[in-house]
């Protein structure tokens, strides 16, 4: 996966379902198509949900990466 | 009709072991008699199909509808609700397997309300020793988990078996995944929604979340590529990795319903077993038929006895596999069957 340039940041890591998926989802409705938004979310629930939804609505996880606190670090490509 | 008596003589099940059944033939008379309809009008063969369950209120009945998946449409619930206000005690109550059920009708009533409710296709359900209205959840046609759809499963099924005479009753439930909201487990017959995932290393880039999505401990990440190393004895076939995975290097290998059998909760519950596995919706159609039919096969002369119960006994198990092998062919038997088996409940 190439390294895309992130449009939006939001951290999310406090947020657990359904808050985690509804602000990714507003932070997605202020981008373009195409454009990337760049997340951190806790690992387990989370990050398994927000990548099970974006993926069934279309949109592209295009880069994760673990941090070092175990939280996940997602770029997302709106309707990619 | 004829139908019926038919199979009950040939099933020798014993009358007076089924209250509801005694209540409907006096119900039979008295709305010949004494209904609002001519006589001709009320369908028999639907009244003995049961759903008019005897309250404690003299003359009052619980009328039972037919809701297959718990599904309602507008245009029958608007029908109902009229029903109510003219028929019913202004209460509905939601039975506890997805069913609409009109409280305080009386019994008098029986032939203008199920005229009535006809007017929207809308059917009563069933009760006592026979084939039950079956229960879905939302299935993949709307439910994000949902694997099988579920909803067509259940009209379908209904269709084809609804009513069909059966040693005790016969509950059917479909869930669209492992999850198992509508306890398909603890049903005489359950389908679970199910995938074999299949991984494809070219495309994986070690991101890691299959092991997140997977809840089951199924899927661990190599400590160094980040790549998944699968456990198939822990995998619950629930199809999340394949859904989560953002690359689609997981992906559905099978996929159908689990078949389980022979469970039931009450007063002795029973868990199920499962039977087959990855079974196609005309497999497991093909499954129910050959359950049934070798239920009221071997359940013949053996009374008030539930399809588990009746399997838990020496050599039934062997007899209803080799009645399943022939309906839907040996390679989708599940490995090493078991028994249903008693869940001990403190008394």
């Amino acid at each position: 996966m190439a390294e895309l340039a992130a449009d939006k940041f939001i951290d999310i890591s406090g947020e657990v379902c359904p808050m985690s998926f509804v602000l990714t989802k507003l932070a997605l409705d202020e981008l373009e198509d195409g454009q990337v938004l760049e997340l951190i979310c806790q690992a387990g629930d989370p990050v398994r949900n927000i990548s099970i939804q974006l993926k069934d609505e279309g949109h592209m996880i295009v880069s994760v990466k673990k941090e070092a606190d175990g939280n996940f670090r997602l770029k997302i490509k709106k309707n990619g | 009709m004829g139908d019926t008596v038919t199979k009950k003589k040939k099933l020798k099940i014993s009358v007076d072991h089924n209250l509801e059944e005694r209540t409907i033939k006096r119900i039979e008379v008295n709305a010949e008699v004494s209904g609002k309809k001519p006589v001709g009008k009320i369908n028999f063969a639907e009244l003995r199909a049961g759903g008019f369950i005897k309250q404690r209120q003299k003359d009052k009945f619980t009328v039972r509808l037919k809701c297959p998946g718990g599904s309602m449409t507008l245009d029958r619930l608007k029908k109902i609700v009229e029903a109510v206000e003219q028929f019913g005690g202004g209460q509905l109550h939601l039975s506890t397997r997805q069913s609409m059920e009109i409280l305080h009708v009386d019994y008098h009533n029986f032939g203008p309300l199920v005229e009535m409710l006809k007017e929207s296709s809308q059917e009563v359900a069933s009760c006592g020793p026979r084939v039950r209205v079956p229960n879905a959840c939302g299935g993949c046609s709307y439910n994000p988990n949902g694997i099988t759809d579920t909803q067509k499963m259940a009209e379908t099924v209904n269709e084809k078996f609804f009513g069909m005479r059966t040693n005790h009753k016969f509950k059917m439930s479909f869930s669209g995944c492992p999850h198992d909201c509508i306890h398909a487990a603890s049903a005489d017959l359950g389908l679970i929604g199910a995938v074999w995932p299949v991984w494809e290393e070219a495309s994986c880039t070690g991101c890691t979340i299959c092991a997140s999505a997977c809840t089951e401990g199924a899927i661990e990440s190599h400590p160094e590529t980040g790549k998944p190393v699968f456990d198939a004895d822990k995998c619950l076939y629930c199809d999340d990795c394949v859904r989560a995975c953002p690359t689609s290097s997981w992906t559905a290998g099978k996929s159908g319903h689990n078949l389980r059998v022979g469970g039931h909760h009450g007063r002795h519950p029973v868990n199920s077993t499962i039977a087959a596995r990855f079974l196609s919706d005309e497999e497991a159609e093909a499954a129910i038929g050959a359950t049934i039919a070798w239920y009221q096969k071997a359940g013949e002369g053996k009374g008030r006895i539930r399809l588990g119960n009746l399997l838990m006994q020496e050599g039934q198990m062997e007899s209803y596999l080799e009645a399943l092998t022939e309906a839907i062919g040996p390679e989708k038997l599940a490995e090493d069957i078991q028994r249903p088996h008693k869940i001990t409940i403190r008394r």
